[in-house]
Parts: C-alpha cells; structure tokens; sequence
C-alpha cells in the first residue's frame, strides 16, 4: 500500500490533528475576571496578613480552578457572582485596593451580565403617491404707455366727470363718480360677474340653434318649399303645416288670443284661460319666438284665464290683456318680473264681466298710453294711464233698443247688450265696430257715447269676431257661432257675402298682403281660406288643422310678414302653417 | 408771447388737473384693487425722481401683502405684452405722466 487509493467522497475538511485548549480570550468574561482575580491574588500576597492571603490565595486557585473546570459562561457567570461575592466577604477586612478592585467586579458583573434581544416592528408598506396641482390661470395683456396716451385718457376721464357733474345732483355726484371709474372697469370686471348670467346668452343662441336642428326639414319648408302642385289644383291651394308650440303648464287652458309682435316678426303672443263658464281656472301668457319652438321666450301667469291681448304697435314691449275676471292689465317684456306692470281692479272701474277684447289706442293729448276694452258687461272702456294708474272712462254703453224695464222704484233701467269683439276703422280713428252676443253689430263712434252711428242684424248667434278690410276702407268682416261668415259693406244694411261653413266659427281674420284673402277656423278643427277674387263662393282650402275631433280651434292670426298663419286650439296648442302659392296671390 | 404764456399755463394746469390716479386697465378684486392703487401713489410720489426705486418699493411690499411673484414697471414711455396670472394686473396712470403696471405670475 504505498500507492494512491481513490476515496469515493471525500470531505471539504479532513481533520489530522485536534487539541482541546484552555486558552481563554483576555477580553472575554473569564479572562478578565481571572485576570482580576490574579491582581487580587498578588495584592494579597504583598500585604502581610498572611492567613489571609493564603486563603484568598487558595481561594483564588479555587476560584481559577472552578472557573477552568467549566465551559459555560452563563452559569459561570452566576457562580463566578457567588463566588467573587465570598471574596468580597473575605477581602471586606482589606485596605483600599481591595475596594477598588471590588467596585470594578461589581461593574464588570454588571456589565457582562447582559442578553441581547433583537426585535424587528412590522413596516408599513409604502406606496408612491404622486400629484400636480393646475397651474394658476394666466392671461396676456398688452398696452402701450406713451405720454399721449396717458393725456387723451386724462382728458377722456375729465369729460366724463365733467358731465356726469352737468347731469346729476350733488348729492349722487360722488356716487356717480365712483359709480363711473367702475363703469371704466367694466369690461374687466365683467369676467368677475356671475358665471351663470355669461352663459345664459349663449346658452339661448344654443337652444335656438339645436331647436334650427331638430326642426331643420321644418325651418327649410318655412323658408323655401313652395308646393308644385298648386299649378294642377285648379286655383285650391293647402296649408302646409309647421311648428306645433306647446307648454306643458298650459297643456289643459285653451288658446283664447293670439297676437304677432309689430316689431319682431317672429315673435308672438299666445294667452290662455278657458272659455268654459265652469272650470275657470288660472290663465297663461306665453310668447313664443319661431326660432324657438320647443320652449316660450316669455311666461307669465294670472290669477284669472287671459281672454284676450294686443301689442302695442309704436312700444311693442307693452301688451294690454283683459281678463275672465273683468280686469284688464299692461305687461312690460322689458321688465324681468312676471307680473304686470299696471293692474285695474275693482275699485278702479274693472268689467264685471270676461273682457272679450282689447285694443290700443293712439297716445291722447297729454301723451299717456291708452287703450279699450270691450266686455260681456255692456260697456266698452277706455284705460288710461295716467302716472302710473289705469284710470278708465266708459265710452259707451251698449244699451239694447227698445228693452228698458221698469226697475224697483219706477226708474227706467236699461238692459246692457254683451260685447263680444270690436274692431277700429284703420284710417277713420273715431270709428269703430263692436259685434255683441245678441248677433247685433254696432257701428259707433268714440265722440258719441250714448247713441250708434248704425245697427246692424248681422247674426242669429253672439258675434265672435269683426274685423275691418286693411285695404278696402268700407268693408268689414265678421263671424259668428251660427256657422256663417258675413262680408259687408258699412254703408249697406244688408251683407255682401254669406259663407256657412258647417260649424261655429270661431275666429276669422284678413291677409295683411291682399284686400281679399281672409281665413276663417271653426270649431270642427278646419281651417278655411277664401279669396274673393278668385273664387267668390268657394273656400279655396279647406283643411283639417287639428287632428283630435275633440279639438276645436279658437283663433288664427295672419303673419305679418310671412306666409304663414297661426292657429290655436283648445288644447293649448298653437300650429303654425304656411299658406301654399294659390292663396297667396297678391291682387294686381 | 401770451400765446406761449397760455400754453404754459395749460400744461401746468392739465399737470395739476390729470396727476389723479387713473386707472386704465384692471381685473383685481375690489380690496386687492384699492391697496395697490393706494401703495402705487405712495411710492411714486416718496420717490418722484426714481422710478427704480419706487418699483421695487412696490414690488417688495406687493410680495408681502399678496404673495411671489410681482413685477412692476414705471415709466413713461413703453409698450409692453406680459402674461399676467388671472385677477392680479393693476395698470394705472398717475402723476399726468407716469404710467405704472403691475401684475404677478410665478
């Protein structure tokens, strides 16, 4: 065997040699306490008390021994304690080295007589957050500072003073002043106002345009369809419809007037209040613009149904109403509230009665508004509004001949004929017709307040509407609920033309564009259009408005403008429809 | 001669008469408006003669009031184009021909 064997596995570490030793670290526990103790052992050896000094000697040795017999700190440590704490017992007697000596074991025990304890806390798990804040706002401005310009804006700023001075007394002048250097401002401070307010202009150039979109075929009818085939219907023309307009708070009140705005062609006035003597309830005031169908410019609402309403024609943001409950009222549109400006009531002269109609009338001397009104009470009113207060004056009484009864006391008491329309001579401006519910027609004149210039028997039933010629100076129209419409001449007692069209009719009107044409609508849901210089006898279209047969139309009002006619239901709903070619010839 | 006279006279007089603090351009606050308006007259009439140091009067005491950062321009002939934060520009006339701008953006 002198050759190399091959070990299947051979370890990292082979041991060749092993000794057990005893040395002891010096820094350690044992090594410094025997280092200790052997300062001790010599201290005792120098000093002369020899039984001591053998036995701590010998304890010393003991101590050494026991100290190399064992291996484990710990309970050496505990030992080694009991042990130093005999030599402390023995060395008590001893001078002051020993003391010393023993102060620093006592320390050292201490010291040494120490665990380590290591613990870890739980952390939290972290997350990364991260943000930005917005920038601030920034805008651009630009100006120039020149010595000009800081005179013209001197100069500018003084004149304005100057005349704010000449114009306001002297107590608002320091108002004004400060009032003025905001005015400069306002263009900046503008951008501070309400957000709201800025929107709202858009907002309604917004509504209109999605309403142009929504009801763009319509709007392009309105505009440009012509019907074609007017050439092949033999002089009969159609009404082609157009916008419906309707509110849902007004969706059970009938349309009791309607009413184009002089100044804006688009914009007109619907009331609407009931006819029915027993469900009255509140009345509307809408306005309505065509660039708007979907919702009215104007809402207002009165404790009594509105019967009937006119602009005026110099001021078109003033409109008179009369009322169900006999009063009458003015309402300002440029004003933001929603209740009119001017009120009658009872202990200013209101009706008794529906009022039926209103009319403006040129301003009087003093150069106050007025108006007149025409109701079931017999009497035909003159409003006027004399420093903020509607002061009336009875004009006429509509005494019914040869009716005076024998009241309680012998007096004569004259029954009092119900107005129902009237209607004012275009050119003539004291004359005017009032049809009443007797089917009477008076011809009167504002200067004569007790007597008619003429009497006309015009129907079997109450007049519900007359209406002078635009054009022809003479002759005027009316209608009535015995299912006729009358033409006359005012100077000839008899009627011109009769038409009987089958059912009440409830409203007839003139075109503003020919002395001819005019529209009557009866309570059948038709609307009929005649013109005389066509077809005398005839309607040239007869056409059914209103789908619902339980739908009458109270009212149709020509634009004036336009080709087009409104016509309004008991529904609340207002159709407006364009009249095809046929009926829009203009005379020669 | 009475002519130029004259013409002096005005120009002193329209000195005197337009050297009250015109505002000519603004979209501060009400409150905010009012103190920069007023500390703008005081620093430019405690230093009439420097407009260096009127600004930075203006300027410093804007910072403390109102917040970084302010810059301020007196003169009396510039044009200018600055991008201003929202709701912090003061531009005024004072003194019939100085003209002051002040405004803040970070």
């Amino acid at each position: 065997e002198r050759g190399y064997r091959p070990i299947s596995y051979v370890d990292q570490m082979a041991i060749h040699l092993s000794l057990n030793g005893n040395m002891i670290l010096k820094d350690s526990d044992e090594g410094r306490r025997q280092s200790i103790k052997l300062s001790t052992a010599l201290s005792f050896l120098s000093s002369e008390k020899a039984p001591l000094e053998t036995s701590a000697v010998t304890s010393g040795e003991a101590e050494i021994k026991e100290e190399e017999s064992t291996g484990d700190t710990q309970t050496e440590g505990s030992r080694t304690a009991e042990v130093t704490e005999a030599a402390e017992a023995e060395e008590a007697e001893e001078a002051e080295e020993p003391p010393r000596l023993r102060v620093k074991e006592k320390k050292l025990a201490n010291q040494f007589n120490f665990i380590e304890r290591a613990s870890r806390t739980l952390n939290n798990p972290m997350r990364d957050r991260a943000c930005q804040s917005e920038p601030t706002p920034c805008e651009s401005f630009s100006a120039t500072a020149n010595p000009w310009e800081i005179y013209d804006a001197y100069v500018e700023e003084l004149q304005k003073m100057e005349r704010s001075k000449a114009k306001e007394k002297p107590k608002a002048q320091i108002a004004k002043r400060e009032e003025e250097k905001k005015g400069r401002k306002l263009n900046s401070l503008e951008s501070q106002s309400d957000d709201r307010t800025k929107i709202s202009k858009t907002a309604k150039i917004m509504e209109r345009v999605v309403n142009q979109n929504i009801f763009d075929d319509i709007a392009q009818d309105f505009k440009y369809f012509e019907d074609a085939s007017d050439e092949y219907r033999d002089q009969k023309g159609t009404l082609l419809p157009l916008w419906k307009f309707q509110h849902d708070k007004t969706e059970r009140l009938a349309v009791t007037a309607i009413s184009w705005n002089p100044k804006y062609e688009d914009l007109f006035a619907v009331g609407h209040g009931s006819y029915d003597f027993m469900k009255q309830g509140q009345g509307m005031l809408l306005l309505y613009t065509l660039k708007n169908p979907s919702f009215p410019e104007y809402v207002f609402s009165s404790e009594s149904g509105v019967m009937c309403l006119d602009f005026h024609n110099d001021h078109p943001y003033l409109m008179a109403v009369g009322f169900y409950d006999g009063n009458v009222a003015i309402y300002n549109l440029k004003k933001a509230t929603s209740q009119p400006s001017y009120k009658s009531s009872a202990k200013s002269g209101k009706h008794t009665e529906p009022v039926w109609q209103v009319k403006w009338q040129k301003d009087d001397m003093e150069n106050n508004l007025n108006f007149f009104s025409v109701s079931s009470d017999g009497r035909i009113v003159s409003w006027t509004l004399v420093k903020n207060e509607l002061v009336h004056t009875d004009v006429i009484k509509l005494s019914v001949e040869g009716t005076t009864m024998k009241g309680p006391e012998g007096l004569q008491l004259q029954t009092l004929g119900c107005g129902t329309s009237f209607d004012f001579h275009k050119k003539i401006d004291y004359l005017f017709l009032v049809g009443t519910e007797e089917g009477k027609i008076y011809k009167c004149s504002k200067c004569y307040s007790s007597q008619f210039l003429d009497v006309f028997e015009a129907h079997h039933m109450a007049v519900d509407s007359v209406s002078w010629n635009p054009y022809h100076l003479k002759v005027f129209i009316s209608c009535s609920s015995d299912w006729t419409v009358k033409i006359w001449d005012h100077t000839v007692k008899t009627p011109m033309f009769v038409y009987d069209l089958n059912s009440a009719v409830g409203d007839v009107a003139w075109a503003p564009y020919s002395s001819t044409v005019f529209a009557a609508v009866t309570t059948n849901g038709k609307a009929h259009v005649f013109d005389l210089s066509i077809n005398k006898y005839e309607a040239l279209c007869t056409q059914l408005v209103v789908a619902k047969k339980k739908n009458k139309i109270t009212h149709i009002q020509f634009n004036p403008v336009y080709p087009i006619v409104i016509i309004g239901d008991e529904q609340g709903h207002v159709t407006s429809l364009k009249l095809s070619p046929n009926l829009r010839k203009m005379p020669k | 001669m009475a002519d130029t006279g004259e013409g002096k006279k005005e120009e002193a007089d329209y000195k005197r008469l337009h050297s009250f603090p015109l505002i000519r351009h603004t979209d501060m606050p009400e409150e905010m408006r009012v103190e920069a308006m007023e500390l703008c007259v005081t620093a430019c009439e405690k230093y009439s003669t420097n407009n260096e140091s009127a600004a930075k009067m203006i300027k410093e005491m804007m910072d403390k009031k109102f917040g970084s950062s302010w810059h301020v321009v007196i003169g009396e002939g510039f044009g200018f184009e600055i991008t201003h934060e929202v709701k912090n520009l003061l531009y005024m006339f004072f003194g019939g021909s100085l003209a002051v701008c002040v405004w803040k953006c970070s």
